[in-house]
């Protein structure tokens, strides 16, 4: 998932991979730099979003090079967006993009499956994100400051994985703001607990 | 013009024509299968100590419920400081690390260093992934370069995932029982030695598609130590007789000949420049 906060954007994901009911990798790093502040959130199969953000930091990479200036996070969405939507038969990728840039701060862009793009100041991803759409709602105010964010963040991931079977493992959050990149990881019994009996 | 009869040279890359002949077989089989592809059962792992890597595989080859190959080697050489462990199709897994080493020898050569592991690691990613899945290697790449120890693993489909230990194959599940109970950061040689041998041995016992002997190879910046056998299976067999026979022990009953036509249809000189 990832919010944008006044100043920045706070990105998080859970830690799991699994093939079929095995889990491939439990210490995933779902959080991928496409730019020096631009990350992408992966969901959907692993080999199609490993490939596509690849792709696009390339490209993503290649166009800040000619522009001889850090790139917008609109620009890395739409390039996202344009490989979702051109194979969209062939692939299975949700992707969150979020990022900062000079223009307008934090932002938050959902490119889901089929290859819609829409910017959002929340937005949650992946078969996890079916269990926490309600908590969000009712918690996520506007306005809050970076804590809060990875406040709640770091809560919606642990209540999801809780729920939902494919999302485990640890907690990887990241804030980007104009100072940069802060990575932080909350560890299994570290997470918030929340008392179901 | 060349006639049909006469050999060509293949062209290069992989070639998907029989995947159309084979589809077009299966209507013909009247509910029967087409041959499967052999697949070896396996126990592959890797563990990534203070000093370097350990790879460790086992060395049962099998085709259905027959041993094919006691000791086949599933820990294939990429480059001087990089090595891979195969699982899933043999075919494959053979193939895709000589031609994974075939083009790293090349950039060696060209560039006049050793290669990255990440290197080897994003040319797999791209070939496997260009092949949909087509191609079933799931391999271990382990090695030492100038910016340190890695491991990494590299699936039929094209993920990729860089972690401390792991294990593939169909033993894998026991394998990684014993390497989540055994692993910590920065292990010596020794312990991380009796790590990978404990966690391969665990796959043989429990897996009847891996067995026989264990191999293991170890990758530091001094060298590659790779020592095959490095335990061998406690359940061999001395063979009672010797199963070769001399020439002429078999018996001639009758003899037929039947010269064979052959025309030379095309002949090409090339005159080689010695200069």
């Amino acid at each position: 998932m990832a919010v944008e906060y006044d100043g920045g954007v706070v990105i998080g994901a859970d830690s799991r991979t699994t093939t079929g009911a095995y889990i491939a990798n439990r210490v995933t790093d779902k959080l991928t730099r496409i730019h020096d502040k631009i990350y992408c959130c992966r969901s959907g199969s692993a080999a199609d979003t490993q490939a596509i953000a690849e792709i696009v930091a390339y490209q993503l990479g290649f166009h800040s090079i000619e522009l001889d200036e850090p790139p917008l996070v609109e620009t890395a969405a739409n390039l996202f967006r344009a490989s979702c939507y051109r194979y969209r038969e062939e692939l299975t990728a949700g992707i969150l993009v979020a990022g900062w840039d000079k223009r307008k701060g934090g932002q938050v862009y959902s490119v889901p499956i089929g290859g819609m793009l829409v910017r959002q100041p929340v937005s949650v991803g992946g078969s996890g994100s079916t269990y926490i759409y309600g908590f969000m709602d009712a918690n996520y105010k506007p306005g809050m400051n970076k804590e809060q964010c990875m406040e709640i963040t770091a809560a919606a991931l642990s209540l999801a994985m809780e729920r939902d079977g494919s999302s485990g493992g640890v907690v990887r959050l990241a804030s980007i703001s104009e100072e940069g990149v802060e990575r932080r990881v909350i560890l299994g019994n570290q997470l918030p607990k929340f008392s179901t009996h | 013009m060349a006639l049909a009869n006469v050999f060509e040279t293949p062209a290069p890359g992989f070639n998907f024509d029989n995947a159309g002949r084979n589809a077009a077989l299966n209507g013909l089989f009247d509910g029967g299968k087409t041959p499967k592809p052999m697949k070896t059962g396996t126990t592959i792992a890797g563990v990534v100590f203070k000093d370097g890597v350990v790879l460790g595989a086992d060395t049962r080859a099998t085709s259905g419920e027959v041993v094919a190959d006691k000791m086949c080697a599933k820990i294939h050489y990429i480059s001087p400081n990089i090595y891979c462990c195969g699982a899933g199709t043999a075919a494959d897994t053979e193939k895709t690390t000589d031609l994974l080493s075939s083009n790293l020898t090349i950039y060696s050569l060209n560039s006049g260093r050793n290669p990255r592991v990440v290197m080897a690691v994003n040319i797999l990613q791209d070939m496997l992934y260009r092949y949909h899945g087509q191609i079933g290697a799931n391999l271990i790449l382990g090695g030492v370069d100038c910016t340190g120890n890695h491991l990494y693993t590299v699936e039929p489909y094209g993920s990729v995932n860089k972690v401390p230990y792991l294990s593939m194959g169909s033993g894998d599940l026991a394998a990684l029982g014993i390497l989540e109970d055994g692993f910590k950061p920065d292990l010596e040689l020794e312990p991380a030695k009796e790590l990978v041998r404990a966690a391969i041995q665990a796959g043989i016992m429990n897996d009847l598609g891996s067995g026989n002997n264990i191999d293991i190879c170890v990758i530091t910046k001094q060298g590659v130590d790779y020592i095959r056998p490095y335990r061998e299976s406690q359940f061999k067999d001395k063979r009672k007789t010797k199963y070769k026979y001399p020439p002429g022990a078999t018996p001639i009953l009758t003899e037929k000949v039947v010269p064979l036509k052959l025309d030379v249809v095309q002949e090409t000189v090339q005159k080689m420049e010695t200069a």
